[in-house]
């Protein structure tokens, strides 16, 4: 039933917050059905360029478009999925929530139902339909956003940290769930991410950001593995290490301009296998330090 | 801490029992018995206290409770009560029932906001007492008056807690009923609405709380009927007891009247956040 993704294009995009400029001069072309991980340090601007995607904030030049039409507020076509499971209304039972969307576009009351049972045994909530979100586990939750989003059936997914606040385990599973979800309904997925495991099980493409203000694109790195995905392979593992440097120079130069000592803090944590790596951690200031250090990262990941 | 001395060997055994025990983990039932035991202590403090002087002054726990099977027998005390109980429900009904929709369009049409908002901030500060002469010059000293009154004291507390329901909404709640096709007049209705009814039950129980305090006024002032109007006209008879029955009548009232209201939503309104 769902069709088939859209393109998603965006074309030299600035957005404003007032006088500050969080992004500048973005360029990103997101192919029908392709998954792309958007990965940047906190604070560069990640959020904002999905939001001007899904038409919550309007770039003050450039143009965002998705499919033909040319992207001017939100849509049912472009689905959101909230790092914050507040974002379910806590009013209505899952089944009542996965149903809002279909509700509001005005499907029939049998085809909202049909709809409504086959998302929620897509993303695996079927048992708990007639519970509160308040009575569901954080993981859970996030398949009650994900399968509200779904059972609009969108041709582009936006997800904003949504596995962010799971606990690692969680994580896991739900990252392999919305890998088959994702092949299941063709959407286009763009993906916000800090954390760079994610980013290599997830992805077609990895979109690295620049530091903001006045955050840009940075690199966009193809990841072809082979799915499913083993981070621990040597091909994972190098692409883990070259986004670990492309972003470690941004988080770096954050810190510079906060003017906090980035000399010190120069502990490589970034962990292959996805925990909140420490993607800032590789300081060019530091060479020698930070040589010994990512080696030992190495390692591990190598295990 | 001086701690009347009557109470203090039962206070301090209780207290010793559990020292570090909030209220709420008390069994309900001895919860409730601590509650009738305080009532009963009161009852006694006072009966105590009303031997030292007049029954016009202080007139006994007794001559209270003989002065209220008397009210009772003769109707007044129905009366009064039907009387005031009506003009409260009908006022604060009529006031909830507006004070919900210009609280919603005042947090949904800013500029609407912003010309209402000079009234608003003057008139918080002119209790409904103000008004009584005015009602009763407009209104006549019928029952319009007093129900005119408890409006205008419910009104204005229900709008404003709705308003402030409203401009609180989870901004993220209002983004995912865009991205899921709700349009703003939908959107208000099945995100905004029932976003805010916490803040509504609170601002009705508090403007229920408030239409007490107006009624009593507004019938002390002009009534032949109602809970005020007893009281006021039981000076004329010297039956400072008849005083007692309609205060303590009122606070039972109002009493029954909030947890009436408390039940009913917590019971019907549970998924929306509302529970006491
Ligand atoms: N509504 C707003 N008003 C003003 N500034 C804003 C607003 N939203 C975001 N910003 C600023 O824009 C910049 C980018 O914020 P954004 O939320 O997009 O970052 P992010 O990459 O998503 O970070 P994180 O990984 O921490 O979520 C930040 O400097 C932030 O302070
Ligand atoms: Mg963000």
């Amino acid at each position: 039933m769902t069709g088939s993704g859209s393109p998603v294009s965006v074309r030299d995009v600035d957005i404003r917050f007032g006088d500050f400029v969080a992004v500048r001069q973005a360029n990103l072309d997101i192919g029908a059905g392709e998954f792309v991980c958007l990965l940047g340090p906190s604070g560069c601007g990640k959020s904002t360029l999905l939001n001007a995607i899904a038409g919550f904030v309007t770039p003050v030049d450039g143009e965002v478009t998705c499919g033909d039409t040319r992207v001017t507020g939100p849509d049912v076509s472009r689905g959101v999925v909230f790092q914050s499971a507040e974002a379910l209304f806590p009013w209505l039972t899952v089944r009542q929530n996965v149903a809002f969307g279909p509700r509001m576009r005005g499907v029939g009351k049998a085809q909202r139902a049909t709809a409504v049972d086959r998302y929620l045994a897509m993303v695996g909530l079927s048992h708990s339909a007639d519970r509160f979100p308040a009575q569901l586990s954080g993981g859970m939750r996030q398949r009650a956003q994900l399968a509200r989003v779904l059972a609009n059936e969108p041709s582009v997914v936006l997800m904003d940290e949504p596995f962010g606040a799971l606990d690692a385990q969680t994580r896991l599973v739900m990252q392999v769930e919305l890998d088959r979800i994702w092949r299941e309904t063709g959407a286009t997925i763009v993906f916000v991410t800090h954390d760079i495991g994610e980013a290599i099980l997830l992805a077609d493409r990895i979109v690295t950001m620049t530091a903001g203000p006045s955050a840009g694109i940075k690199n966009i790195y193809p990841c072809d593995l082979p799915r499913p995905r083993d981070l621990t392979d040597p091909a994972s593992a190098a692409l883990f290490r070259q986004l670990r440097e492309d972003i470690g120079a941004e988080v770096a130069r954050t810190l510079r301009a906060q003017g906090l000592d980035d000399g010190h803090d120069g502990r490589a944590t970034g962990d292959p296998a996805g925990r909140p790596a420490g993607a800032g951690t590789v300081e060019p200031s530091s060479p020698g330090v930070n040589g010994t250090r990512v080696a030992d990262g190495d390692r591990r990941a190598l295990r | 801490m001086s701690v009347d001395v009557r109470t203090v060997p039962e206070k301090l055994s209780r207290d010793k029992s559990a020292p570090t025990r909030r209220r709420g983990n008390w069994p309900r039932l001895t919860r409730v018995g601590l509650g009738v035991l305080s009532v009963l202590l009161g009852i006694a403090v006072w009966d105590l206290v009303s031997r030292n002087y007049t029954a016009f002054f202080l007139p006994s726990p007794m001559l209270t409770w003989q002065g209220a099977v008397e009210l009772v027998r003769d109707g007044t005390l129905w009366d009064s009560v039907t009387a005031s109980s009506t003009r409260i429900l009908t006022g604060w009904a009529l006031g909830v029932v507006i004070g919900v929709p210009v609280g919603l369009l005042m947090g949904c049409v800013p500029w609407l906001r912003l010309m209402l908002d000079p009234y608003i901030q003057f008139f918080r500060f002119v209790p409904p007492i103000a008004f009584v002469t005015l009602a009763i010059i407009w209104l006549g000293p019928g029952e319009a008056s007093k129900v005119a009154l408890i409006f205008y004291t419910t009104v204005f507390i229900v709008a404003l807690n709705t308003l402030a329901g409203v401009l609180s909404v989870d901004e993220l709640r209002l983004r995912a009923a865009r991205a899921l096709g709700a349009n703003p007049v939908r959107t208000l209705a099945s995100v905004v609405l029932p976003s805010t009814v916490p803040h509504v039950v609170t601002g009705a129980r508090l403007a229920m709380g408030n239409s007490f305090l107006t009624i009593v006024s507004a019938e002390i002032v002009a009534a032949q009927s109602g809970l005020g109007s007893l009281i006021w006209t039981a000076r004329n008879y010297a039956k400072t007891e008849w005083v007692f029955v309609g205060i303590i009548a009122l606070g039972l009232l109002g009493y029954l009247f909030d947890w009436i209201l408390r039940m009913v939503t917590s019971k019907t309104l549970r998924r929306y956040g509302v529970n006491f």
